[in-house]
């Protein structure tokens, strides 16, 4: 090669400048950190070949136990073996993954792709810290699940469900209101403080939903507080932090969390025996936010990423995880999704409204909690 | 001549001047060899605790366009927060004032049996237990004694339920119970040469001149004492005070306190936009801190004073 470009070095060069520009005259963009669409790029494999250049991808705050992140990972590093997947402090929290990106601006370390809660989807927005592009898929996802111009978009969540260990549980929870009970005796926990972990904030929604009822739980966060006061009073509600530890130790034997974080609770150790039902009295959802940094040190790749995720591949590898992919139904219409996986999902009640809590409602709700949450003891 | 003769005065002037610097430099050289082995920790110091006040100091006075305001301060003292800082001055003097009192009891015990392998043993453990804190600790504690706790089930089967009455691990008395296993042996590594500097002699002394028991004690050993209690009584205040992991695992938050307000404005998953009001509620425990470790300082400097006799 190199000798026979030495030969005729003028004439190669020019050569091979015309045939790449006409190549990529059309579609050419100025560079990948502008890129909207896979048109940008000239189609996958223009996209594929930038991101070979780039060589690395930084991703953070994707624990491998959290809907199947740890395949999900390990599939794109097998598709793309020469791209080096830096996976950053998976245990982040989206308030430290904005903070990265603030902080390692500049830095070839900074993260190039995030997944964070809707709240700090928004923010992040207003802040300019997210660059739009729209994945190939663009069309199968909800007209409510994305921002217009592609700064963030929802990839996968779940719904609030009652997990328990049938082997501690002699009589299976059905609805909220059951987790009153006195038979479940110091036996009840969320995932975390309602006020900082989304999950537990989830959970405090679907009490209120199950408190106030008909969709009214979104705006009466105070009822859910005052229901599980009373929980408080029957000795049911324990305030302890639930975790694979505190269920592998029985110290939490019924959980209310999202149903696709709950199945490590089933491996956590073989004397338990989990389970997870869909209460009867609420139904409460919510998604989290995939965004591009507008920084990104890796755009190309950031950009691969995407496109890899919403692929009916990873789809289904979130699926495989228990969680709900954003474009499950179009995949279930296009006959794409995996069948097996599907099958394994609590089935929601039908003809029932899943309810996904809005920013305003969130902060609203929030703001409550931090008031009251204290005052429960 | 004396053009000549001036010169060379000013020469050794010059001379004199140049080891005059000489001999400075000379100084400085061996001032800063004698302290270089300072240079990393000062330099840790500065990075790890200077860098990270002030920026809390200056954001709790910015709002999120970084303009100047009081409003983080406002909302921090606020009805909201608030209770979160009398929770924790709630929680740090209950474990401190408990944890001192148990403490020195166990120090003056170990002090007075004379037994120098138990004096060994107590101040090496003492040393493990008071380094025992965060997420683990609050595990040990579920392990043992939650619901589903070792020491529990144990306890069931010989008849006591521990759980039968008020008691819960998750609430206030939890706290303080868990606290108390790295409160008590601070305790003892803190007052432990205090106690160990009362000379046997001075109680001879005091005996001799015809004191009673307790007129020495009341005379002689808790004046001496005092300022080794109280000082390390707030020790203990600002080790419980600053405490997070453990209370955030054992209550999620259902105890109102600072670290915990703080963790979920600055690095949660719910709320984006309070940060600086997380940064306020930080000021506020660099100020209760502060004060505490300086009325510390000021007791401990007295207390030495007895020690180096």
């Amino acid at each position: 090669m190199r000798i026979r470009a030495r030969s005729g070095l003028l004439v190669s060069g020019i050569a091979s400048a015309l045939v790449a520009s006409m190549m990529m005259a059309p579609v050419q963009a100025a560079d990948s950190s502008t890129a909207t669409s896979l048109a940008d790029f000239g189609g996958l494999a223009g996209l594929e070949a930038k991101c070979k250049e780039e060589g690395q991808l930084n991703t953070i705050a994707l624990p491998r136990d959290w809907a199947n992140y740890g395949e999900v990972i390990d599939t794109f590093i097998r598709k793309y073996p020469t791209v080096n997947l830096d996976s950053q402090n998976p245990e982040a929290s989206s308030a430290q993954e904005l903070a990265a990106v603030r902080q390692l601006k500049g830095s070839n370390r900074a993260p190039d792709v995030l997944d964070v809660g809707l709240a700090f989807a928004v923010a992040g927005a207003a802040e300019g810290l997210f660059a739009p592009y729209k994945v190939a898929t663009w069309a199968d996802i909800p007209a409510g699940a994305k921002e217009k111009n592609g700064l963030y978009y929802s990839d996968y969540g779940g719904v609030i469900a009652i997990g328990y260990d049938a082997k501690k549980v002699k009589v299976a929870p059905k609805s909220i209101k059951d987790l009153g009970n006195a038979i479940y005796k110091n036996q009840v926990a969320l995932n975390g403080n309602p006020t900082s972990a989304g999950a537990a904030l989830g959970a405090m929604f679907a009490i209120s939903e199950a408190a106030a009822g008909g969709g009214k739980g979104v705006t009466s966060m105070k009822k859910g507080i005052d229901l599980v006061k009373t929980w408080k009073k029957a000795g049911t509600f324990l305030p302890v932090q639930a975790s694979s530890a505190t269920v592998a130790n029985g110290q939490t034997p019924i959980t209310l969390d999202w149903d696709y974080l709950q199945d490590k609770y089933a491996k956590s150790s073989a004397k338990v025996q989990w389970k997870k039902v869909i209460p009867t009295d609420a139904l409460i959802g919510g998604f989290y936010q995939q965004a591009i940094s507008k920084t990104a040190p890796n755009p190309a790749c950031a950009r691969l990423w995407m496109e890899y995720l919403y692929s009916d591949q990873a789809q289904n590898l979130w699926l495989a995880g228990g969680a709900r992919p954003i474009r499950l139904e179009a995949m279930q219409k296009k006959g794409t999704v995996n069948k097996k996986y599907f099958a394994a999902l609590p089935k929601l009640p039908k003809g029932a409204q899943v309810i996904y809590p809005t920013v305003p409602q969130q902060v609203k709700a929030r703001e409550v909690l931090a008031k009251e949450w204290g005052k429960l003891n | 001549m004396t053009d000549i003769k001036s010169q060379n005065v000013v020469a050794a002037q010059k001379m004199g001047g140049d080891n005059r610097y000489k001999s400075n430099n000379v100084e400085l050289r061996k001032l800063f060899f004698d302290y270089s082995g300072l240079i990393p920790f000062f330099l840790f110091a500065a990075i790890f605790i200077g860098l990270p006040t002030g920026s809390v100091i200056v954001n709790a006075f910015r709002g999120n366009s970084n303009e100047w305001t009081f409003e983080n301060l406002r909302v921090a003292f606020g009805d909201i927060y608030f209770t979160s800082l009398t929770g924790s001055i709630q929680l740090g003097f209950t474990s401190a004032l408990t944890g001192a009192v148990t403490g020195l009891a166990i120090s003056y015990g170990v002090a007075i049996s004379g037994k120098k392998k138990l004096q060994r043993v107590v101040a090496t453990a003492s040393g493990v237990f008071a380094n025992t804190g965060g997420v683990p600790l609050a595990f040990f504690f579920i392990a043992a004694i939650g619901n589903y706790g070792l020491v529990t089930i144990a306890l069931q089967k010989i008849g006591i339920d521990i759980y039968s009455g008020n008691f819960t691990l998750f609430g206030f008395s939890g706290l303080v119970l868990v606290y108390l296993y790295f409160q008590i042996p601070l305790m003892v590594i803190v007052t432990y040469p205090a106690i160990e500097g009362i000379k046997n002699e001075w109680r001879e002394a005091a005996v001799n001149l015809g004191a009673t028991k307790s007129m020495y004690w009341r005379y002689i050993g808790i004046p001496i004492l005092t300022p080794a209690f109280t000082g390390a009584f707030l020790l203990l205040f600002a080790n419980a005070f600053a405490a997070y992991a453990t209370a955030n695992v054992l209550t999620s938050g259902t105890i109102p306190l600072l670290p915990i307000q703080i963790g979920s404005l600055v690095n949660g998953n719910v709320v984006a936009d309070q940060t600086n009001v997380g940064m306020a509620m930080g000021l506020e425990m660099i100020i209760v801190v502060a004060v505490t470790m300086g009325g510390y300082i000021y007791l401990d400097r007295k207390t030495s004073r007895w020690r180096k006799r």
